[in-house]
């Protein structure tokens, strides 16, 4: 807060107050590039996750031309640019996992970029990401690897897993920070053509006045987040055992991707037979639980989900999967209300009420 | 009552809402996505679902976004395309009423446990002595919306509130502007919403099907006095767009195997009835035998003229020849001696001539000479003429 009142320099400027923005800006950049394990010059911000990775795939399609491959259940954000530079899907098994196999198969000499997201934004699974890159190195090795760590950010240590990862996606809202700033990592040395003009900010990556007040309050969260993490991760995972074990007694309930030893505690994702998520989505908004369909679009529609097809699961299971978020703030009561709320719900839908 | 009430954004139904709040009913706001192409029509693109959260947030309502862009596809685009490849004009407004509005969303509201769906339209729905319901014109005669709806059903009418029946369109902009609703001066949605007017017709529909190349064939003639570029976007009934010089000729009808375009004079383009296909009755217990060999007032478009007819076993007879009916084009009955009163709809199978029609009737088994057919009175005691007539 005091970066919008006491210290609003702008941190380009040459002024006492604009030093004091600038500082902050530095600071937390060294703190992320701590996080993330990477030098702090090679971190830049952005507005968030979507900006960080349309800017890593536009970036090195616009510098080094090529074959990119990305997986099958990616965020939007790396989706819809790879879509524009014609890449190439990987096959993601009915587990939520790199079908490496066919990764394999897709590396040669002509790859520029593989984008794999760490950990899945639907269903949480951790993609094996050091394996993944030890594969390029072997198969590909002229390839830029990118991953979106948005959604990993919160439960992982992304730095033990991403050293030899290119380019790294993260936001700050994801661990608990402010919405509408992220950071990509850059590795030096990695081809890479800026997509906005006009200014000499983050060395011309990425010019445009710094978000002071949303750079530092990411750094702070990333901070806190990596303080809790191991406590956090244990008593959510607790819950989110907790809530499955109150859920699994509903008749026709089923989790996505079943095997948890290859998922972050944070989501639970779960599907009925012959339901319909939006009536489902309904009630449960009506009754102060929030849950998430597929991915919600842009009018606020729930569209068939792209990850649960991509893995396999029909268009008619997908359209009965809810997704459920847990997160520091979330409680043994909450869970167990909104186990309840579910449970009523799914029966009102069935007609075993009223 | 618990009511959900279908917002597409415009200042109709964002008006229904807010005097559905006057009334004391507990209202939810829905908003429609149907469709993800491209639209100018103001009905149903993802600006108006924008439209449809402010308005929510200026009442204070619950909103919610259902997609059932696939459903909307399924029953109301793809027959749309299969019909004109088959030369056929159908009205998809009706049909997205029938099967999208008071079809699955009607289902969807009961299962959430509403009471009743509400929408913006401008006509009325009555309950009667019977207990039964009845679909009355509304009362802004420039606005009456009673055509697009003569296709429900009892079952529908029964959870169906439309609060804006009463009113006329100015009353209707007033309020909204006295409620500060965004949408106050928000134009009318016009057209096809799935068409956007810089594609237009030909376009969109060359995406999904074949268009032929056509000849124009005089009628009297059998001669060929020109070409069409697509035998699929001509409408029986229609003279502009066939590019002909030279006294006015009209479209007579349409033969896309054959890829011909009968025309003929003004005076050609007459029929005397119709036969109808996929008749519903809106009304409980007026329907097919009661109105066997009855007047009924029939119309052939939304705002388009009244017509006498008398209805006979899924056949119109007009009592004078009226201008050409395009084959899918829904036609709505009203009741004759009480003229707002809606009975029921068909859609145009075909046009049929004075001796089809005739012809029609002996092979009901009928002695009648329609020409001068005894006509039973409609018995209409059942309505409190007083309470609903007033306009």
């Amino acid at each position: 807060m005091p970066y919008l009142y006491s210290y609003y320099g702008n941190p380009s400027g040459s002024h006492s107050v604009s030093r004091q923005a600038r500082d902050a800006v530095e600071d937390a950049r060294q703190r992320m590039a701590l996080h993330l394990g990477c030098d702090p010059g090679e971190l830049i911000f952005t507005s968030g996750g979507t900006e960080s990775d349309n800017l890593a795939i536009m970036g090195v399609a616009k510098s080094r031309p090529g074959k990119v491959l990305c997986s099958a259940f990616e965020h939007r954000g790396v989706l819809a640019p790879c879509g524009e530079v014609g890449a190439t899907l990987i096959n993601i098994d009915h587990n939520g996992l790199v079908d490496m196999e066919h990764l394999k198969s897709l590396l040669d000499g002509e790859v520029s970029l593989v984008s794999v997201m760490l950990v899945n934004n639907e269903v949480g699974t951790v993609q094996p990401i050091s394996a993944i890159a030890e594969m390029i190195k072997t198969y590909a090795p002229q390839a830029v690897l990118h991953t979106d760590a948005v959604q990993a950010a919160a439960w992982m240590d992304v730095a033990s897993v991403t050293s030899d990862v290119g380019m790294i996606s993260v936001s700050g809202h994801k661990v608990g920070g402010p919405k509408g700033v992220g950071a990509l990592v850059i590795r030096d040395g990695t081809p890479y053509a800026p997509l906005l003009r006009g200014g000499s900010h983050e060395r011309s990556r990425r010019p445009g006045t710094h978000n002071v007040a949303g750079i530092v309050g990411m750094a702070a969260a990333f901070d806190a987040a990596a303080k809790v993490r191991g406590l956090e991760h244990r008593r959510v995972l607790e819950l989110r055992d907790y809530f499955w074990e109150l859920l699994s007694t509903i008749p026709g309930i089923h989790e996505t991707a079943p095997d948890r030893s290859t998922k972050v505690p944070g989501i639970l994702s779960v599907y009925f037979d012959s339901l319909d998520q939006q009536d489902l989505l309904v009630l449960l908004d009506e009754q102060g639980v929030c849950a998430s369909g597929g991915s919600a679009c842009s009018s606020g529609a729930i569209q068939p989900s792209h990850v649960l097809i991509a893995m396999g699961y029909s268009v008619t299971e997908s359209r009965g999967a809810v997704r459920f978020s847990l997160g520091h703030t979330t409680t043994r009561e909450e869970v167990v209300h909104a186990a309840d709320v579910v449970r009523s719900a799914v029966a009102q839908l069935r007609g075993d009420l009223r | 009552m618990r009511v959900l009430v279908a917002m597409s954004g415009g200042v109709d139904s964002s008006v229904a809402a807010a005097l559905l709040l006057d009334m004391g009913h507990e209202v939810t706001g829905v908003t429609l996505r149907l469709w993800g192409g491209e639209s100018d029509s103001g009905c149903c693109s993802v600006a108006d679902v924008d439209d449809a959260r402010r308005v929510a947030r200026t009442l204070g309502i619950v909103h919610h976004v259902i997609d059932d862009s696939e459903l909307f596809m399924d029953r109301v685009v793809m027959p749309y395309i299969r019909a004109h490849a088959e030369g056929i004009t159908p009205n998809p407004c009706i049909e997205c009423n029938r099967h999208i509005k008071f079809g699955s969303l009607l289902e969807r509201a009961h299962r959430l446990g509403y009471d009743a769906i509400a929408t913006g339209h401008y006509a009325k729905v009555e309950r009667i002595d019977d207990g039964s319901y009845i679909l009355l014109r509304g009362n802004d005669p420039l606005k009456d919306q009673s055509y697009v709806l003569s296709s429900l059903t009892q079952d529908q009418l029964r959870s169906l509130l439309l609060p804006l029946g009463g009113m006329h369109k100015s009353e209707v902009r007033e309020k909204a502007a006295l409620l500060g609703l965004s949408t106050a001066s928000k134009p009318d949605s016009l057209d096809v919403c799935f068409i956007n007017s810089r594609e237009g017709r030909g376009n969109f529909l060359a995406k999904y099907t074949d268009l032929h190349e056509g000849e124009i064939v005089d009628s009297s003639t059998g001669h060929t006095i020109g070409r069409v570029d697509a035998v699929e976007l001509i409408t029986p009934g229609q003279r502009k767009g066939l590019g002909l010089s030279g006294g006015r000729r009209y479209a007579l009808s349409v033969d896309i195997a054959a890829r011909k375009v009968i025309v003929g004079s003004a005076g050609q383009a007459y029929e005397a009835g119709l036969q109808l296909r996929d008749i519903t009755w809106t009304t409980q217990g007026r329907g097919d035998e009661y109105l066997d060999g009855m007047k009924v007032l029939v119309q052939t478009s939304a705002h388009g003229k009244v017509r006498n007819a008398i209805y006979r076993d899924g056949l119109v007879i007009y009592d004078q020849p009226e201008r050409l009916v395009s084959p899918g084009q829904t036609v709505a009955f009203y009741s004759y001696d009480f003229p707002d009163m809606v009975l029921g709809s068909g859609i145009a199978e075909r046009g049929i001539s004075a001796e089809e029609t005739e012809r029609q009737f002996r092979q009901l088994g009928s002695s009648v000479d329609v020409s001068s057919m005894d006509i039973k009175p409609i018995d209409i005691s059942f309505i409190d003429v007083s309470s609903i007539g007033a306009q």
